[in-house]
């Protein structure tokens, strides 16, 4: 199943995320991320959905989104050019041996050391989905305690 | 002006003429300020029969239904009655009481998440948070509920709301900036349809309920005077174009005709106008009319290419639609085409076995009901057998006469929305065919109907089965009647008399004629017609659920 992107511009109400989220779980589907989000207007939220399925049932899903009262644009953030950020903290095993290697690979990937503890660090980076994922990979070996990502934000590109 | 007085007011100007519900409560203010209302009020003696009265009461005239019940278990009553008008657009609108603002969420009493469980089934729905809000949130639902494609809003009102105080103001516009029915259809598509309708050699026309919603019937029935191309109606459609005239091939689908499936899957232009290619319309999507250039005409865009891949996509208004197309539209050359239908037409017409003693058949019943009321009573239905023989063997002639749950399925549905019906349309006869098991799902309406007078006719095809089930447990479930036998059943004629009405059995054939006749001469009263038909009767045509048309299976085949 393919992953898509679609981003979603609705009323700021209480209850919408609801209806949103409703259409996605009727049809059994998971949602991968989801952030809600504040925009340029006050009474104007977004949503970044990113969803698998297939093509037929996501264009359903983008047009039953439209027929939502409270939803005022829908688009599909798939195959068009964006700008997408991601924000992650992963907090791994960090004996005093090996935090200097940590230390260097969150250099390299701009993290920033969100806390130190005896036996753990935790890293916050911010970056693209891949970005991310690459970074995740590399600290793999050194053991996961804990992880959680925020998921993307995704924007049109001029 | 108290909340609740802010309610009538709005309905007095939203010109509402009957509002059906139960009170409850957290409703009482509400009842305290309708106690006054100039508008007549329904009492129904159950919550989903007074939204089904409501939707039934839509559909014959065209308006919006307006329901209101009690919080809690008055509200999850009326959610079959509002997923049965989601699913064939009817336009509701619902009220229901909720507990006091500080107390929602606190599972007090009779309280349930009412926006949260008639979320999936609502075309949109509110929980008044605000009285400010208040006459805005009603202007605003009527509008939902009868713009574009129609459907039921639910306005959930605490009852603090009801009680609190504000200053009525009724605003005159409504402004949605994110819902904007398109009405008119795109100019270059219309023009694409009608190109490729004029070099079609093998076209038809899928008609469905969206041309009784746009009252498009008029339009419809001049663009087939244009261009001489045959009409199929869905169950919901029918009645939009009249079933009598040669180019009419009736119904199509599970029991649709023979020349109507035929037809659909032969063409090679498939003109779909206010239809959404259901499931018991196309039967397997992989089979269904593998030669078709599809058109569809419709209001929702989320109908368009939903099952079937359309070519000529139109987004509009039926009416707007086809008044467009009959500006433009040149008649294709399909005289061999018309004279295939009519032959198949001729060699497989719409029948039964006719009875070869004295059982009644429950088909007869339906055609001696079409001639006694000459075509021109308003027919409701329960839903299975009834509905389908309902459908197939009273010949429609005018929108709005033949009301019927489609999509949902709804037994319990016909005799509530009967009454609906009645009250919509005092001229006329209203006639619920139904089954014995589903009149049996709302007779406590019997008593609204006798109260309001309402010469209601219920034509009960009683077999003693949930005929449709035993049906499919007789052909594809090894004939294996797994609780499908009602005969151990209430006394409908004494029930009848019980609730003031009048009730007559039938167990003869040539008792049929008399005993309708006997029945259409009362006004004054609703009466049940107990008509024991013959037991296993099954509906025929039929294309086995998920097959294609060429399995449809035409009559008995085991005798």
């Amino acid at each position: 199943m393919k992953q898509y992107v679609i981003s979603v511009k609705v009323e700021n109400r209480f209850g919408v995320l609801a209806r949103v989220a409703g259409l996605f779980s009727a049809r059994g589907y998971n949602i991968d991320s989801l952030a809600v989000s504040a925009t340029e207007q006050e009474d104007v939220s977004v949503m970044t959905i990113v969803v698998r399925g297939d093509d037929r049932v996501i264009e359903q899903v983008k047009k039953q989104l439209n027929k939502l009262i409270d939803v005022i644009k829908v688009s599909d953030h798939t195959c068009v050019p964006t700008v997408e950020r991601e924000l992650v903290l992963v907090k791994v095993t960090a004996p005093p041996v090996k935090r200097p290697e940590i230390y260097q690979l969150g250099e390299i990937f701009r993290a920033d050391i969100a806390d130190i503890s005896n036996k753990t660090i935790t890293l916050g980076v911010k970056g693209d989905p891949d970005h991310i994922n690459n970074f995740i990979e590399l600290l793999k070996p050194y053991g996961i305690k804990e992880l959680m990502r925020t998921g993307r934000v995704s924007l049109l590109k001029e | 002006m108290k909340g609740a007085d802010i309610i009538v007011e709005s309905l007095k100007k939203e010109k509402v003429e009957y509002m059906f519900g139960y009170p409850g409560g957290v409703v009482i203010p509400i009842f305290h300020a309708l106690h006054n209302a100039p508008f007549k009020f329904i009492l129904t003696r159950h919550e989903q029969g007074a939204v089904h009265a409501a939707d039934g009461y839509a559909r014959a005239s065209g308006r919006v239904g307006v329901v209101i019940a009690t919080s809690g278990p008055g509200a999850t009553n009326c959610v079959t009655g509002i997923a049965t008008a989601h699913l064939d657009s009817v336009p509701l609108v619902v009220f229901t009481g909720q507990v006091k603002r500080e107390q929602i969420g606190n599972d007090a009493f009779q309280e349930v998440d009412s926006t949260g469980i008639t979320r999936p089934i609502t075309k949109h729905n509110y929980l008044v948070q605000d009285i400010a809000d208040l006459s805005r949130i009603i202007k605003e639902a009527f509008y939902i509920a009868s713009t574009g494609r129609p459907g039921p809003v639910l306005i959930d009102v605490p009852v603090d709301i009801s009680n609190g105080e504000h200053r009525f103001s009724y605003p005159d516009t409504v402004n949605i900036r994110s819902y904007k029915p398109v009405y008119e259809g795109h100019q270059g598509q219309i023009r694409k349809a009608c190109h490729l309708i004029e070099t079609a050699k093998r076209p038809v026309i899928y008609a469905g309920g969206g041309v009784v919603i746009s009252n498009a019937s008029q339009e419809l029935r001049e663009f087939v005077k244009k261009t001489g191309i045959p009409v199929t109606t869905t169950l919901l459609g029918l009645g939009v174009y009249p079933e009598t005239d040669p180019l009419a091939l009736e119904m199509l689908g599970m029991h649709g005709t023979y020349y109507a499936n035929h037809a659909v899957n032969e063409s090679d232009v498939l003109i779909a106008v206010g239809a959404r290619f259901d499931d018991r319309v196309t039967g397997k999507i992989a089979e269904f009319i593998p030669n078709a250039k599809v058109i569809h005409i419709d209001i929702d865009p989320a109908s368009v290419s939903k099952t079937v891949k359309v070519d000529v996509p139109i987004v509009g208004d039926c009416k707007y639609v086809l008044a467009e197309m009959n500006k433009q539209i040149k008649a294709p050359e399909i005289s061999a085409w018309i004279e295939e239908i009519s032959v198949m037409k001729r060699d497989h017409p719409l029948t039964y076995e006719k009875n070869n003693g004295t059982s009644i058949k429950p088909q007869y019943v339906v055609e001696e009901i079409y001639r006694q009321t000459n075509g021109e009573a308003i027919i409701c239905t329960e839903v299975g057998q009834n509905q389908m023989w309902a459908a197939q063997f009273y010949k429609y002639t005018e929108p709005r006469t033949f009301i019927s749950s489609g999509g949902l399925g709804t037994m319990g549905y016909g005799f509530p929305a009967a009454i609906g019906a009645q009250l919509a349309r005092p001229d006329r006869r209203v006639i619920d065919i139904a089954g014995d098991g589903s009149i049996q799902m709302n007779i406590q309406e019997l008593i609204v109907a006798v109260q309001h007078r309402l010469p209601v006719l219920i034509a009960i095809l009683n077999n003693g089965f949930l005929g449709m089930v035993r049906q499919w447990q007789q052909l594809f479930w090894e004939k294996r009647y797994s609780h499908t036998c009602i005969d151990f059943a209430p006394d409908f004629v004494k029930l009848a008399e019980a609730y003031g009405a009048a009730g007559f059995r039938i167990e003869k054939n040539e008792e049929v004629a008399p005993a309708l006749r006997q029945a259409l001469d009362i006004t004054d009263r609703p009466i049940i017609l107990d008509f024991r038909v013959s037991r296993e009767e099954n509906v025929y045509p039929m294309v086995p659920a998920g097959q294609s048309f060429k399995e449809i299976i035409m009559r008995e085949l085991l005798a």
